[in-house]
């Protein structure tokens, strides 16, 4: 669902405010396919914010367009263009059977093509499956859920410090699998250790106190 | 049905089968019903009250004192404990619409909730039929319906709590607060504003069938000899002036409509505001 040279993501005027204070200010930006972005910034600085403001699941002012459409009321078409890691894995009791079978039901992936990506990042999924999600060590339930965005082939993938809990060996994995990542789709990583994920990124955008003060292409270096 | 309510109802139940709570509350009722049995309560006769019908009648009125609590402080924490510790922020990442998410989770709580109930009612008949006792059907029908109702309803009012409420633990005591309120609302306290006020008592019972657990009590008594003295002034004075069969339907579809419309306004606040 690429839609030629428009960006992927376009925000004017974006503001967020909880109880009179705003989070973003009026914030701009065209996000565009091919981007790969380094969204870095303190903590308080609107980086999750504008990341839920994305997947519609906040109210804002402005205006904010995700592949054409509005975020809140286009939900559902929009988000099975998105693939999201979120920075705390959620505590779910699920089993990781059960899960693999929910996503699997939701998108066009099967359950072998996400135990497939999950293995390639070193998770051992069979001996896995009978055990609750929640259960899982912080490096497992990463992996788990970086291998549930990426599974999805998404035009649009949002990381929120998708690397924080991988061992060494799953981040370079991890980082492969990123480079060599649909060059047409946007990325979006937001980080605090910019020097981890400079090689995967071709624009860094900073934010501070609700406002981009930053925004730069950069050079990539391939993996 | 949908593919994604169906998948998030699914998930729903899953998630609940995973926990101690409905396997303690389960085993709760169910072990209730052997109890009453293994106790001899259906030997035994009290005004009016015989046979399998007693049982049932003592297993409906624990209901009525537990089920609302229950229901109350399980669903309020449900949204907003999911928002508290970023489940929300996940599984609202997914591909699937607000509402089918919401009611998705209603109906599979409304199932956890009300299987159990109906299986320890079931399993009184079962039980009963092979003790060569009198199974009242009418009873076991209308309970039924009864407590599907009153799950409902609740089950629309802590669905509602939890959309609005900030924090679980402020959804936990808004909720106890309410429950509170609806049990002081039965017959005990309508009676004394009716004396000391000297209301008009059409006005008092009025009040009082506005409420689903004097709703549900009056329900339960319905089958029953109106003079009973059991039934307190409130069940009496409706059993002496309706027409049963207009109660027990009233008693039956009032909670059900209450439950639907306060999760329908849980639903389109859900749909209007931040999400996690």
């Amino acid at each position: 669902m690429i839609t030629g040279n428009k960006p992927l993501i376009r925000a004017r005027e974006l503001t967020k405010a909880f109880n009179k204070v705003e989070v973003l200010r009026k914030i701009q930006f065209d996000f565009n396919v091919g981007d790969r972005i380094a969204l870095i910034g303190q903590n308080g600085a609107g980086k999750t914010t504008l990341i839920r403001c994305i997947l519609g699941q906040y109210i804002f002012d402005g205006n904010l367009e995700v592949l054409g459409k509005s975020p809140r009321s286009n939900r559902v078409d929009i988000l099975k263009e998105v693939g999201f890691v979120p920075q705390i894995p959620p505590p779910l009791k699920l089993t990781v059977k059960e899960l693999l079978n929910f996503f699997a039901g939701l998108s066009d992936t099967t359950v072998d093509e996400y135990v497939e990506i999950a293995e390639n990042l070193g998770l051992q999924v069979n001996p896995a499956l009978g055990k609750p999600f929640v259960a899982l060590s912080g490096g497992m339930k990463q992996k788990l859920l970086v291998a549930f965005a990426l599974g999805k082939k998404p035009a649009i993938l949002l990381m929120d410090e998708p690397s924080a809990n991988l061992d060494p060996a799953a981040r370079e994995i991890f980082f492969d699998y990123l480079g060599n990542y649909n060059k047409e789709a946007l990325l979006v990583l937001s980080s605090h250790r910019m020097a981890e994920i400079s090689g995967l990124v071709n624009r860094v955008v900073e934010m501070d106190f609700g406002k981009i003060i930053l925004d730069k292409k950069v050079e990539t270096v391939n993996h | 049905m949908t593919k994604e309510f169906k998948s998030i109802l699914k998930l729903d139940l899953f998630q609940t089968l995973r926990t101690k709570g409905f396997w303690i509350y389960s085993i709760l009722f169910g072990g209730f019903v052997a109890f009453l049995f293994l106790s001899g309560i259906t030997e035994t006769q009290v005004i009016g009250f015989v046979g399998l019908g007693r049982l049932m009648v003592t297993f409906m009125q624990v209901c009525m004192v537990i089920i609302p609590i229950y229901v109350l402080i399980t669903v309020v924490r449900s949204i907003v404990g999911d928002k508290e510790n970023n489940v929300m922020e996940y599984m609202l990442s997914m591909p699937v619409s607000l509402s089918n998410f919401y009611w998705g989770k209603f109906i599979a709580k409304f199932i956890v909730t009300f299987i159990p109930l109906f299986v320890s009612l079931l399993g009184a008949v079962i039980w009963g039929s092979i003790a060569s006792l009198d199974v009242p059907w009418n009873m076991f029908f209308l309970y039924s319906g009864l407590l599907a109702a009153m799950v409902f309803c609740f089950l629309g009012l802590g669905m509602l709590i939890s959309v609005y409420a900030r924090s679980q633990d402020f959804a936990v005591s808004f909720a106890f607060v309410i429950w509170l309120i609806l049990v002081a609302f039965i017959d005990l306290l309508l009676m004394g504003m009716m004396l000391k006020f000297r209301m008009n008592p059409n006005w008092v019972i009025g009040l009082g069938m506005l409420n689903p657990l004097q709703v549900f009590r009056v329900g339960v008594l319905v089958l029953f000899d109106p003079k009973l003295t059991v039934m307190g002034p409130a069940a009496y004075f409706v059993l002496d002036t309706v027409n049963r069969g207009v109660f027990i339907v009233f008693s039956v579809l009032y909670p059900t409509l209450l439950g639907f419309v306060l999760a329908w306004l849980g639903n389109r606040r859900f749909n209007h505001e931040d999400v996690v």
